[in-house]
């Protein structure tokens, strides 16, 4: 996973709540068995629009996407995620997230930035026409107008940004505890052994 | 003494393998539920990294989302091909990938097939207080057996593959209490409908919902499993039930479930883990059941709920001027003026399934609505699908599948089916469908889609009258 630090650059005012990953990703797009190109389907149904912000001369490539309320809800499916960064997302700002897609953001190396409304409203508009600056390890969004919005992450997911880690070599590290806890499973629970 | 705890909390407790120094817990997962959409990915992650499935003993393998629902045998009793070769590869991939990582495997052409989350509790599969994981976010559906389930991600899936765990942040807890009696034809989805338009779909953001009250207890498994499935609607990764006899009865003798003195030791084991007098949630509603009507959305999201009585909203009338403006998208999309009643919106298609309501209680709901009526003329595809194989072979040694034809609706093979948009089940665009799943976000039955969310005696009401109706009417 490549490391996130400091992301400088566009920020796409989307500004939409609820925006689930259906309308993230269709789910048409899910039938493949890669990663990949999952973003030629992201915002499908948005970007059939020819004037939609995202393929725009102004935001395409932009690395930053601002949102509204309960970003990434519904279904679990990481290709939104993917299909984001495949757009060339690394940020995403918002009041708040669903807890799987804020979970599959972080393993993919893009940032779920949680602001105030106050504070999306201001970068929404600062967003039409001048860049925005996130700085993961100070935890601060600013803004070329002394616009300063610190947030808040959850430590053990800064950690994993900021050095790109991937969390099963960290969970390996834990193979002798996790080896104990099912010896001590199998004697307190023997029933969980499936039957058949 | 130990301090009360909620059920989720003894739950939670009971699985810690690790905590790290910032709060970060390694969990144990008792079990994972693979299908074909989001787990290729993670055995390819898998084969590059050289790392094998740590627990297959505790992975049960089944195809569900691309299946078409119609016949899978010819007349020889030879598999058909998929016609479309995308679906077929990614199928192909799960029935290649699971004996090769040793995993038990249900093929879709055998008689327990069915959609993962009705195949987990009709297996014994999932049991109480274990916890269960699946790429799929529907997976909440388990926690009405009493099991902390929820959705992950697909390198979560490789995750517990390669560990059986997962690293997690406690959730905060809330209670959502539903007090008192249903009226008649009020089924469990309007429960969770009216629950979801109650919290918003961000109302249990970050929380584990825990459904209580006697409204809840009265409920069958099938209904708790309905509304646990739409705990995630309401922002909440997993929802429970606590585990009680009704639990009980029902998974003893189910094929995984445990059997002879073991099923003894689990049954005392379950009972401990009702939340605690004196334990307390982060966050407490209450709704009287006396308020629950048959449900139907208007809008693009599950909190866009009225009752079947109630007219379309008119924007203004919403305080949030998010939500506002969300609305009257919300209706531009779904052509719907404000102030129409919802009992006089026509609907095209009809679809009865997918893990919310495809059990063997909600076919025979559906079925006492439609016996002895005929499809209305407006009405050009409604469908009928079972949640498993199992659940078909009931419906039809019981004739319901007879009653469902004779009235002019399709009965399919079990499958995700018409829920999703992923198999050949769409709704066309710009059209209507009643429909008795989960979501009626914009596409999420096919482009341009038009989705009405209703339990299935709603949904049958609607087949026969080819509008929105009140099911009660029917039943006078």
């Amino acid at each position: 996973m490549t490391p996130l630090n400091e992301v400088d650059g566009r920020a796409i005012p989307f500004g939409l709540k609820n925006v689930d990953t259906d309308v993230i990703i269709p789910a048409h797009w899910l039938k493949g068995t890669t990663r990949e190109g999952m973003g030629r389907g992201a915002f499908e149904a948005i970007r059939k629009d020819p004037d939609n912000l995202f393929d725009s001369a102004e935001y395409k490539g932009a690395p930053i996407l601002i949102a509204g309320d309960n970003f990434g809800c519904g279904s679990s499916r990481e290709h939104a995620a993917w299909a984001l960064g495949d757009l060339g997302i690394r940020v995403v700002i918002a009041p708040s997230y669903s807890d799987i897609f804020s979970g599959n953001a972080v393993k993919n190396g893009i940032l779920p930035v949680v602001l105030p409304q106050a504070a999306i409203d201001r970068l929404m508009e600062v967003a039409l026409t001048d860049p925005v600056h996130v700085d993961l390890e100070n935890q601060t969004v600013t803004t070329m107008f002394q616009d300063r919005f610190p947030f808040e992450i959850d430590p053990f997911r800064k950690m994993c940004l900021l050095e790109g880690l991937d969390e099963i070599s960290i969970t390996e590290k834990s193979d002798a505890a996790i080896g104990d806890y099912e010896k001590k499973l199998a004697q307190d629970r023997p029933w969980l052994q499936p039957s058949l | 003494m130990t301090r009360p705890r909620t059920l989720y909390e003894k739950i939670w407790d009971a699985h810690v393998v690790e905590q790290r120094p910032d709060g970060t817990c390694l969990i144990f997962i008792d079990r994972h539920l693979v299908h074909e959409v989001t787990s290729p990915q993670a055995f390819a992650g898998l084969r590059a990294s050289g790392r094998t499935v740590r627990r297959p003993d505790l992975t049960l393998a089944v195809p569900d989302h691309n299946l078409p629902t119609t016949a899978r045998l010819d007349a020889a009793g030879n598999k058909l091909p998929i016609a479309d070769a995308e679906s077929a590869a990614q199928l192909a991939a799960l029935e290649k990938n699971a004996p090769e990582y040793g995993i038990r495997y249900i093929d879709a052409t055998a008689p327990e097939q069915g959609i993962v989350h009705v195949v987990g509790p009709e297996q014994g599969f999932s049991l109480p207080g274990t916890t269960i994981v699946c790429g799929d976010s529907h997976t909440a559906c388990h926690g009405g057996i009493g099991a902390l389930a929820f959705g992950i991600g697909t390198s979560e899936v490789e995750h517990v593959l390669a560990t059986q765990t997962l690293l997690l942040q406690p959730a905060k807890t809330m209670e959502v209490r539903v007090e008192g009696e249903v009226g008649p034809g009020i089924s469990a989805k309007d429960i969770i409908l009216h629950i979801t338009g109650t919290i918003g779909a961000a109302g249990g953001t970050g929380h584990v919902i825990e459904y209580t009250g006697s409204a809840i207890r009265a409920l069958s498994i099938e209904g708790r499993l309905t509304v646990s499935n739409m705990a995630i609607e309401g922002g909440a990764r997993a929802g429970l039930i606590a585990p009680d006899e009704v639990t009980f009865d029902y998974l003893k003798g189910r094929p995984y479930a445990p059997k002879g003195a073991d099923w003894d030791a689990a049954v005392e084991y379950w009972k401990s883990l009702a939340t605690d007098a004196g334990a307390t949630y982060d966050k407490v509603v209450v709704i009287d059941a006396a308020d629950i009507a048959p449900s139907v959305t208007w809008g693009t999201s599950p909190e866009d709920v009225v009752p079947i009585t109630g007219v379309v909203p008119d924007p203004a009338s919403f305080a949030d001027p998010s939500k506002q403006a969300a609305a009257a998208k919300s209706l531009a999309y779904m052509g719907l003026t404000p102030g129409t009643r919802m009992q006089d919106v026509p609907v095209e298609n009809i679809f009865i399934g997918s893990c919310t309501n495809s059990r063997i209680e909600d076919m025979r709901a559906a079925a006492a609505v439609i016996k002895g009526r005929k499809k209305a003329d407006n009405v050009k595809w409604a469908i009928v699908v079972p949640g498993s194989g199992l659940v078909k072979a009931q419906a039809e040694a019981e004739g319901l599948d007879r009653i469902f034809t004779d009235a002019g609706l399709e009965w399919r093979e079990p499958g995700c089916s018409a829920c999703l948009a992923m198999n050949p089940d769409k709704v066309p665009a710009g059209e209507r469908c009643a429909s008795t799943s989960n979501r009626n976000f914009v596409g999420r039955q096919g482009p341009g889609s038009r989705t009405h969310l209703v339990s299935p005696a709603m949904a049958a009401a609607a087949a026969v009258t080819g509008k929105l109706t009140d099911v009660r009417e029917l039943m006078a």
